[in-house]
């Protein structure tokens, strides 16, 4: 900014500083002195919740590269390694992923804030323009981060992205050998995703600056779309603005703290906690659910090389907004038509991200077809003819007549966008059958023990399941990412010390090799892990009728069912999401007679839950096969609720200490936003 | 448009904005702190406290034990995790291979272990020092396990800067260091050299005559 410096240190250290690099004056005048409109909206604050993001995904990401091991060999145990061994691992990494999302929810906001308000008109061209960049290079972070971890979905996201470029005529295919550094996706590939990962949110950060500077050379816009005239439009941006943004900050961060210690896989997939297998593709292949729309107006067209285009333009196309919509008139708020025709934009937006999440199947398609015309159409027609045709309202005189004008009922606006929006997005989602639900059996929901925000395990049980593991499961499945230390483990099974190590002496694990060259067998120690029952993966598709029995470490995450609308949306808030041992009770319970019209190829076995119904395994269960010490009832049924207790312990150790973690955490967060809320009301009572 | 002058809105009304108001009990001055920062407030009429004023310093004080509480997982995930926790518990070592006059070298906790069975002459050696002439003083006795004499083990790092000293080498026929000619007797005292101390004992016990448990 220009102009006389009101900057007038008195403390002398700092103004021999500032004689000679005039940062104080600087941070003052951009962040103390700088003029904010006084009538900004709480939609205004997604900015600093944005540069919060962007800060805390950061510092938890560069943490988890401490831990974090960039090969397909080992990137997949490295990443469990760090939930289980840790010291507040899960913690991180639930931050660092929940964080992504969240990041994601704030962009969106941000840039439909833009979108209604028309901030991207003159003087903000240049600023709309850098924050499409950030944008782009969020996407390819988001995209690359999402590698890492190398499960299925990992994998086989990667695949299918970084195809999308073979599209490319003549060239493709060898861009396509370059992205990868080889046949396929694979080690090098995970490699140079990690570095540029690492990379790239710093260059963000960079254009965060300038996109920053080009904001404070504009100034912000306002809701009512009339640009600062006189000091009576404009407040200091401290204390005003920031406390503010600390208020906003506060009640985001309950949002994320939900995520982070009571949903943390809500918004992901459960086939990702299966090891990236480069021989089996998913079912059903879903990006993370910031890329959905994208995605559904990629797959609607029937044309490669023009599916590409379209996904590639659906982005490029919001940087050309300020030439596309010319209204001089900058807010929806005065634009009768074209608020209308947001909103319907935005119903169009969500109901293409639905549609990016379901199979590309018959009516999918057709409302990803016509959905994807509305999104083009929104910008390339609809809005350069509103420029010409729509008579806008009468707009303020000045930011001060805005906030004069309102009469203290500055909440409807706000209001009413949250009911439109929900309403759109339910009828929507809604509207959308679930062809899945129909084929598959959904497994009965049982009552678990450590469900619900304040659950834990049941020792009892957690002891019963890992004797029935030992005894039956781990004849034909390993349990690898489980050392016998964790038996120990607080929240566990609950074995002391002496216990543990009495139980891992019991088993032979192999050590070696020793000074002749031999491998040999020693009695195993606490820090040993459970022993696979096979040596390798061929073994025990030969000892198991050609299939392969799965490691039971993550199978409560691994797997999951469709629990259909509107029950998905209950879900987040009853905190259900206890689908996996759900599954692995009703499959162990739902060996049945195969009905008449069924033919099971050979060497298989009819399971109502099992997709497909035809599974290699035999009922492995029968009554009085595990006797209990505790007298607790030797029957399928028991042994099933157990086994699954266990798995879901297994696959989830550091459950108990997540939820009570976040009983504080939330306490605090709800304390500290009442006392937000308040100090933000005194401070602007000067204000108004 | 009409910004190019920053300028610094007085704030409206008799009530100063919350800064110069903070921690009005008298001693913190929060006026004079933003004012050496070039940070101007008006002067406030009212000296009492007001609830206005608590809740700001309830809510500064709120953010501050947040923010640092915060941080504690931060710093705590680089100490070491629990795997690494269980690699380095106690292991067994058999002395039983171990011939008169013969060492080995073991590792526990990434770091090496000399165990030498000694030689009677050795034990001598070691015992008919005078203690107090000694750079780091320290009896033999003191050293090694009553009744198992011959064995001694202590950890192969050199306390001058962490070199690995080469056994049976040296004046003293103990350990000599090669980076900066430090030198160990057969008890791993400090005779002659740049280091301060003698070669550290780790815990050890033994289990059986023949097998020591280190750590």
């Amino acid at each position: 900014m220009s102009g006389p410096s009101v900057y007038q240190p008195t403390n002398s250290v700092v103004k021999w500083i500032e004689r000679r690099l005039p940062i104080f004056g600087f941070m003052h005048s951009s962040f103390v002195a700088y003029p904010t409109p006084r009538n900004l909206n709480y939609w205004w604050t997604f900015g600093a919740i944005l540069s919060m993001m962007l800060g805390l995904q950061i510092v938890t990401g560069v943490i988890l590269a401490m831990h974090y091991t960039p090969n397909a060999d080992l990137a997949f145990r490295s990443v469990e390694l760090i939930m289980r061994d840790v010291n507040y691992g899960w913690l991180l990494r639930n931050m660092h992923a929940s964080g992504a999302s969240m990041f994601f929810v704030a962009v969106y906001i941000h840039m439909f804030r833009g979108l209604y308000y028309g901030s991207y008109k003159e003087p903000r061209e240049v600023l709309w323009i850098l924050g499409v960049i950030i944008y782009l290079l969020m996407m390819a972070t988001g995209f690359m981060g999402y590698v890492l971890p190398w499960g299925q979905m990992s994998f086989w996201g990667a695949t299918v992205i970084t195809n999308l470029f073979s599209a490319i005529p003549y060239v493709g295919d060898s861009i396509v050998t370059l992205l990868w550094g080889g046949y396929s996706v694979g080690n090098p590939t995970l490699n140079r995703f990690f570095s540029l990962h690492y990379l790239l949110p710093f260059v963000i950060a960079g254009v965060v600056v300038l996109h920053v500077w080009a904001l404070h050379v504009s100034g912000q816009n306002n809701p009512a779309g009339v640009e600062a005239k006189t000091e009576k439009d404009t407040v200091p941006f401290t204390p005003y603005a920031t406390i503010k943004d600390m208020f906003g900050l506060s009640c985001f961060l309950i949002l994320y703290a939900w995520f982070i210690f009571y949903m943390p896989n809500y918004l992901g997939e459960a086939d990702n906690y299966i090891v990236a297998n480069p021989g089996v593709t998913p079912p059903h292949i879903v990006p993370e659910w910031y890329y959905l729309p994208f995605y559904a107006i990629l797959r609607a067209i029937p044309n490669k090389l023009a599916g590409v285009i379209a996904l590639f333009a659906s982005i490029i196309v919001l940087a050309f907004l300020p030439w596309l919509d010319t209204a001089r008139t900058k807010s929806c708020k005065y634009r009768p038509l074209a608020k209308q025709f947001f909103w319907i934009f935005v119903a169009a937006c969500i109901g293409l991200g639905y549609l990016g999440a379901q199979p590309p199947e018959g009516v999918y398609v057709i409302a990803a077809r016509i959905l994807s015309v509305c999104y083009f159409g929104y910008f390339l027609i609809v809005l350069p003819l509103l420029s010409r045709i729509e008579k806008p309202r009468p707009v303020p005189n000045s930011i001060a007549d805005d906030v004069l004008a309102k009469t203290g009922n500055k909440a409807a606006p706000m209001v009413s966008t949250v009911i439109a929006l929900l309403v759109a997005g339910g009828l929507l989602v809604g509207s959308g059958r679930n062809a899945r639900a129909a084929e598959e059996a959904t497994p009965p929901s049982q009552s678990w023990s450590f469900a619900g925000p304040f659950g834990k395990y049941d020792r009892g049980s957690l002891q019963r399941g890992l004797k029935i593991y030992k005894e039956v499961c781990s004849n034909c499945h390993g349990l690898s990412y489980i050392a016998f230390r964790n038996l120990g483990d607080p929240g566990g099974p609950g074995y002391s010390e002496a216990q543990v190590k009495a139980f891992a002496s019991e088993y032979k694990i192999k050590d070696g090799p020793n000074d002749q060259g031999d491998m040999f067998d020693r009695p195993g120690r606490p820090a040993d892990y459970f022993p696979p029952p096979f040596p390798n993966d061929q073994a025990a598709r030969a000892a198991n009728g050609g299939g392969l029995p799965p490691d039971l470490s993550l199978i409560a995450k691994a797997r999951s069912y469709e629990r259909g609308f509107p029950w998905f949306v209950f879900d987040f808030f009853t905190q259900f999401q206890e689908q996996g041992p759900n599954y692995v009770s009703a499959l162990l319970l739902g060996y049945e007679k195969k009905p008449a019209d069924v033919t099971l190829p050979e060497g298989t076995y009819y399971n109502k839950y099992f997709p497909g119904h035809a599974i290699k395994m035999p009922q492995p269960l029968a009554n009085g096969q595990v006797t209990f010490d505790d007298g607790s009832p030797a029957t399928v049924q028991q042994y099933a609720h157990d086994i699954a207790t266990f798995l879901m312990w297994a696959a989830e150790p550091k459950l108990e200490t997540r939820k009570q973690t976040g009983l504080v955490v939330f306490v605090f967060l709800i304390i500290f936003a009442g006392m937000m809320y308040f100090t933000k009301k005194k401070v602007w009572a000067e204000a108004h | 448009m009409g910004l190019e002058k920053t300028v610094f809105l007085p704030p409206r009304g008799s009530r100063a904005p919350a800064a110069s108001r903070l921690g009005v009990s008298g001693r913190f001055h929060p006026a004079q702190f933003m004012k050496g920062f070039g940070i101007v407030t008006t002067a406030s009429s009212a000296d009492q406290p007001t609830r206005r004023d608590f809740l700001f310093v309830a809510t500064g004080v709120a953010a501050a034990v947040g923010g640092v509480v915060s941080l504690w997982p931060f710093i705590s995930q680089m100490n070491p995790d629990a795997s690494t926790i269980a690699a380095g518990a106690p292991i067994e070592v058999d002395l039983a291979p171990i011939a008169e006059g013969q060492d080995i070298k073991v590792f526990w906790r990434g770091k090496p272990i000399y165990i030498s069975h000694r030689t009677k002459k050795q034990i001598e050696e070691a015992r008919s020092v005078q203690v107090s002439s000694l750079p780091d003083p320290q009896a033999d006795q003191a050293r090694v396990k009553e009744g198992h004499e011959q064995w001694l083990v202590v950890i192969g790092i050199c306390t001058h800067l962490g070199c690995i000293p080469i056994a049976h080498e040296g004046n003293y026929d103990g350990f000599f260091c090669p980076c900066h000619g430090s030198q160990y007797d057969s008890s791993g005292r400090i005779r002659q050299g740049p280091a301060p101390a003698n070669l550290p004992v780790p815990p050890y016990q033994f289990v059986s005559d023949n097998k020591i448990q280190i750590g």
